[in-house]
């Protein structure tokens, strides 16, 4: 059993016919993912990886073609927004933005959009989605995760693979793996994908990795005081960063005494959450 | 990206709000010469990129053109925290009668932009943020629409600005507002906006911060980055897409993503060791930007080992490996290199690693416990 990602999922993927968007669509085929489409405007009626996988040139025309239920974001960051608007307006249920680099502004006002829709978006900036032995949505390795009663929510991408990698080498399993992504205005927060998984029957705990800036870890304590019943394992990147300084995400910016990593450790200790002090610390900690 | 307060100051002019007359000045003839058409009352304001100027004694009020050309040679040759002023801004002096602060900013927890206003301007509004927030009125923007007439209204009144004003300060916001939007600005702000013994509204100070993200679309703005004032091993990193910071340490750090490369660096500390710096290949490294991240680390002497922990998942391992091996050929480092590589492609970039004077590692935990040794190995 899984969150946002299984094996209902159909598929389709924005900007399949660029290299790290065709590179990521053949990986996850080959996790068996089920990706129904490709969009890329002006190369509809074409068709990629040996011919089993079919380009649209809008999105709309893949999800009247394919009945999807979900779409993955490859494009350059300059079209990311209007490749959001154009999978939301398709009604497209759950969109996983992978691209970096949007600007802010043009995130506030996708955001604004979203408010007034039901799609759920995930990300941008993000590793996306990955349900072992069920789904893969984005680019996080299929390899270095297996099926299991863990969820994993995170902000960042490569920490992200650390932490699954650990915990396969201690031969423990993952529900899903959410990458929410590391900018400072995206869709689904820390609380939104613990809501999920507190609702999952099949996961049984949650691994929560977050890092200095802002301050939506300390709002996650404040919900997992309110309302979690599952126990949860926490680890903050960024103890050992310098104050003020930009960490490359657009995010990581200590503001004032607020979005330290001391601070956020604090809070979650406060209210039940464990402390790994480093990734492959995790196992051990969500084992007892 | 941080403007210079000379350039806020254009860009605020060209948006039509009112600032003080005056130029930019990179000698103290220069700054006399601008007095002298001013009038001879002038401010003289260091142009660098930190905050603090006015404690640091970077401004200073001219009296007379004699007295410009003096401060500005002072100022000239000093520095801000450390760094050099290469130009000051010579503004004619204003007479103040009240002092107000306004901005516009991205705000994270909104996830909207967000508009600031207090009739506490000036100086010490960190401070009444920190004592008296309700002196600050905040007012979310929806992104969508933009300001309303009855925010700008609802905003003159909260400050208690008096009514005869209202009309000039709802300008001045909106044209903040636009200027905000157009530029793709993180952060607008005027501190103080003064209130004139003549009944005139003027910004005296300007900041904008731009998005970096956005300046695919404001090439005209790229143009104004100072690269003067920012590290050469920065700036080198950024050509390549490299997000690199210098630290005090002495074990460099080669990572890929930003929470990784933290998380790395919070393990050397844990373990004892200091790490040299933080650096970020970023996703989809080709083997020529690894390269590029390998030669900006070993430009400081201080660094005695290299760990490199790199985990695949856009980048690819043996993209990696490939781009380690061909730095390697190109620098031939006299100092222990350890490398991690985990994820897509693992096995065929270990692979490519093997036979060389590389010494590689299985764990995050083991690697950064290698760096520390070899560390401690070359300070004996």
């Amino acid at each position: 059993m899984s969150i946002l990602a299984n094996q209902d999922t159909r598929l389709i993927v924005q900007g399949i016919t660029g290299n790290e968007g065709l590179f990521h669509a053949e990986q996850m085929l080959l996790y068996k993912t089920n990706i129904v489409a490709g969009v890329t405007p002006g190369k509809g009626g074409g068709w990629v990886l040996n011919g089993k996988v079919p380009i649209f040139d809008t999105v709309q025309t893949a999800v009247d073609a394919t009945g999807a239920n979900a779409s993955v974001i490859f494009v350059p960051a300059k079209y990311t927004a209007d490749a959001i608007y154009e999978a939301v307006d398709a009604d497209i249920p759950l969109v996983v933005c992978i691209t970096e680099g949007t600007p802010v502004q043009d995130m506030m006002r996708v955001k604004q959009y979203l408010r007034s829709r039901k799609t759920r978006l995930i990300g941008p900036n993000c590793p996306g989605i990955l349900s072992p032995g069920e789904s893969k949505i984005g680019i996080i390795p299929g390899n270095i995760a297996i099926q299991g009663n863990i969820g994993l929510v995170s902000r960042s991408g490569t920490l992200t693979y650390e932490v699954l990698y650990a915990l396969q080498q201690k031969k423990l399993g993952v529900s899903t793996c959410v990458g929410i992504g590391g900018d400072p205005v995206k869709g689904l927060g820390f609380i939104e994908v613990l809501e999920l998984f507190e609702a999952d029957p099949l996961t049984d705990s949650v691994i929560l990795i977050g890092e200095i800036g802002g301050n939506e870890e300390e709002y996650a304590a404040d919900y997992i005081a309110r309302k979690m019943t599952k126990p949860v394992v926490a680890f903050i990147a960024g103890i050992s960063a310098p104050p003020g300084r930009r960490m490359g995400h657009a995010g990581a910016i200590i503001e004032g005494t607020s979005g330290n990593a001391e601070n956020k450790i604090k809070k979650l200790e406060s209210v039940g959450v464990k402390i790994a002090h480093y990734p492959e610390q995790i196992p051990d900690l969500i084992r007892n | 990206m941080r403007l210079h307060e000379y350039q806020s100051k254009s860009l605020f002019s060209k948006y039509g709000i009112p600032i003080p007359k005056g130029r930019i000045a990179s000698s103290a003839t220069e700054a006399k010469q601008i007095s002298e058409e001013l009038g001879g009352k002038v401010v003289i304001k260091s142009q660098v990129l930190v905050g603090g100027r006015g404690k640091a004694g970077g401004i200073r009020l001219a009296k007379t053109n004699k007295e410009a050309e003096d401060y500005a040679t002072e100022i000239l040759g000093m520095e801000v925290k450390g760094i050099p002023v290469r130009k000051v801004l010579v503004d004619e002096a204003v007479s103040i009668s009240k002092e107000i602060y306004l901005s516009i900013a991205n705000d994270r927890n909104s996830q909207k932009p967000i508009l600031m206003a207090s009739s506490a301007g000036g100086v010490d509004i960190e401070e009444t943020a920190l004592k008296t927030p309700d002196k600050i009125i905040k007012r979310t923007i929806d992104p969508l629409i933009g300001l309303r007439d009855y925010q700008l209204r609802d905003i003159a009144i909260s400050i208690d600005l008096d009514r005869k004003y209202w009309k000039s300060f709802s300008e001045i916001i909106s044209a903040l507002w636009r200027l905000y939007v157009d530029t793709d600005a993180t952060i607008v702000e005027i501190n103080p906006l003064v209130i004139t013994a003549d009944e005139k509204l003027i910004a005296l100070d300007a900041k904008v911060v731009l998005d970096d993200n956005a300046m695919f679309r404001h090439s005209d703005l790229a143009e104004m980055r100072d690269i003067d004032e920012e590290a050469p091993a920065e700036v080198e990193g950024r050509k390549f897409g490299v997000v690199f910071i210098k630290l005090d340490g002495n074990i460099g750090c080669l990572v890929n993503g930003a929470g990784l490369a933290m998380a790395t660096m919070d393990i050397i500390k844990l373990l004892g060791g200091t790490p040299a710096n933080f650096l970020d290949i970023g996703g989809g490294a080709s083997s020529e930007k690894v390269a590029a991240a390998f030669r900006i680390i070993l430009t400081d002497p201080n660094v005695k080992a290299i760990l490199i922990n790199v985990f695949g998942g856009i980048t690819r391992c043996d993209e990696v490996a490939k781009g380690i091996l061909g730095a390697m050929k190109l620098i031939k480092p006299k100092i222990p290199v350890i490398v991690r590589l985990v994820g897509t492609n693992r096995d065929e970039g270990m692979k490519m690693l093997e036979g060389t004077n590389l010494i590689t590692a299985d764990s995050l935990y083991s690697a950064a416990k290698i760096a520390i040794e070899q560390t401690r190995e070359a300070g004996k």
